[in-house]
């Protein structure tokens, strides 16, 4: 079966202040989405604000001079093209291995801390 | 050096001025303290809050007890101890924090030189973390390493003090968040980390010099910031001749500054000022860490423009300044920094040295500065040398035109009024 992407957009996190009925509202919601959905659902995650994000380039390619910038990507000519969730012990861990991926000179690479959503 | 007084709602009237070296004493071992509780207890908001309330604690407390023998000691555990009641009074999650802090973090026992010495390398590479962008950290810079309060911030930077508050607010969610890391980084980066954090100082210090103008009495002063800041990375890493060599250029520049300006704010030519006013203890101490730096290795722009600096600095006259050795200095430092703003420096030099018509006839071949007021400013000056009077008020209203600050646009129309007369 063909795979797609659902790409979430909506308020940041960061703005977004629910009470404790809200917050259990849109949780809810989304727990009777993952059920219906069951195990077409290859890998979900909510993300940070991203006001969190690192931007990264490496420039003239694999092991090139890696360029930081705070905040997310920001251009508007280029566009989504992928994604990996993966695991790193901190920031600079996750850059590292962010600056190996071939988007990282091909293109910009936004890295993102995934929201560890409590268990309640 | 006057700065409103830490913590006025308790300690004086908002606002108020005093010279207090008791509470500059305490802020600046805050910083310190800061950095060791920010690795015991794994975050930054909570040590800086258990900090404050330790601060507060010691400019009540010590005016009448006498500072204690060993005042860190005394604030490190006065703020441990405020950190675990704020720990207890907000939630349980956060004694699990502490705990898994300390599992990281092997307990020690003695807090020796070189414990406290970590921890404030970790709380500098930490502020100065090239995600954030520079703003945020060289905000955080004054807050966590300088003790500055949130409101002597924003004054400093002239922005309303919620900016400033969110800014910081934001940067330490970040650090917090992302999980941006607690340590000083390994061999193979810190060069490249070095580099972030003394561009970290240097913009702080160039800061000072273009907000100067202000005329905002409680303003701290960004460049004894700069220079402290400077005197703490040197002083941490001393096998980086990067941060001895900065730290000379902005003792050497501050030196100038009593002479810099008359006494109605307007800029007096280098030529001009008055060596006595010049503070010689500081030149000397700049031209000592430079002569140590570069016995390290090939200089870098920082330790070049600090040795220029010397130069003027120990000149006893501008006519007896070195300026075959400026010039050669200039011409270094355009070989690693080939800016406009570097070429219009050496080719002032470089009239000294060879006559007004070299140095006219270097500064006509620079291209890209027609908008900047000192290039036509310099321009000006050397015609007026060699007579070309027309010339001179030419470029003079050149330079009125760039925009010029208010300070330096008084400085041209003085200029221009005494070749009318």
């Amino acid at each position: 079966m063909p795979k797609y992407a659902a790409l979430i957009y909506g308020e940041a996190v960061a703005d977004w202040e629910p009470s404790p009925e809200e917050m259990a509202e849109t949780m809810a919601a989304y727990n009777e989405f993952q059920e219906w959905a069951g195990e077409r659902i290859s890998a979900s995650e909510a993300l940070q604000a991203p006001e969190t994000a690192t931007t990264i380039h490496v420039e003239g390619g694999k092991g090139g001079k890696l360029v930081t910038t705070d905040g997310p990507f920001a251009e508007t000519k280029e566009v989504l093209g992928g994604f990996y969730i993966y695991e790193a012990s901190d920031l600079d861990d996750a850059v590292k291995t962010a600056s190996q991926i071939p988007g990282a000179w091909q293109g910009r690479i936004e890295v993102r801390p995934v929201w560890d959503i409590p268990e309640s | 050096m006057a700065r409103p007084h830490r913590g006025t709602a308790r300690l004086g009237h908002p606002g108020e001025l005093i010279r207090d070296d008791l509470a500059e004493s305490v802020r600046r071992e805050g910083g310190r303290v800061l950095a060791t509780l920010t690795r015991q207890f794994g975050s930054l908001d909570l040590a800086e809050e258990a900090v404050q309330d330790a601060v507060v604690r010691a400019l009540e407390k010590w005016p009448d007890s006498g500072v204690p023998a060993n005042p860190a000691g005394w604030l490190t555990t006065t703020a441990k101890n405020a950190a675990r009641d704020r720990l207890r009074r907000s939630n349980k999650r956060g004694f699990k924090e502490e705990e898994a802090a300390t599992m990281l973090m092997p307990p020690r026992a003695v807090h020796t030189e070189s414990v406290v010495r970590d921890d404030l390398l970790r709380l500098i590479f930490t502020c100065c973390h090239p995600s954030l962008n520079l703003d945020a950290q060289v905000a955080l810079s004054l807050r966590t390493l300088c003790g500055l309060t949130t409101s002597e911030i924003a004054a400093a930077f002239m922005v309303p003090e919620s900016t400033m508050a969110q800014r910081l607010v934001r940067a330490k969610r970040k650090i917090a968040i992302a999980h941006i890391p607690y340590r000083v980084p390994p061999d193979e980066e810190l060069g490249e980390r070095v580099a972030a954090v003394l561009s970290v100082i240097y913009v702080l210090f160039t800061e000072a010099h273009h907000s100067s103008s202000s005329e905002n009495p409680y303003r701290v002063d960004l460049a004894e910031e700069a220079i402290y800041l400077g005197r703490l990375v040197t002083g941490l890493i001393p096998e980086k001749p990067a941060a001895a060599g900065l730290l000379a250029l902005m003792l050497a520049t501050h030196a100038r500054r009593a002479s810099r300006v008359d006494e109605r704010g307007d800029l007096v030519l280098m030529a001009d000022q008055n060596r006595d006013l010049w503070d010689h203890d500081a030149i000397s101490e700049a031209d000592r860490l430079l002569n140590q730096a570069l016995l390290m290795g090939a200089p870098d722009p920082y330790q070049l423009q600090a040795a220029i600096s010397c130069v003027h600095g120990l000149a006893p006259t501008a006519e007896g300044t070195d300026w075959q050795e400026i010039v050669l200095l200039y011409d270094r430092l355009y070989e690693m920094q080939p800016t406009a703003v570097v070429a219009v420096n050496r080719a002032v030099a470089l009239a000294e040295l060879e006559g007004d018509e070299a140095g006219q006839m270097a500064l006509e071949t620079i291209e890209g500065v027609e908008h900047w007021h000192l290039y036509h400013a310099a321009r000006a000056e050397l015609f007026r040398r060699m007579g070309s009077l027309s010339e001179a008020r030419g470029a003079y209203e050149r330079a009125l035109m760039c925009n010029p600050g208010p300070s330096d646009a008084r400085f041209l129309e003085a200029r221009l009024a005494s070749l009318q007369a």
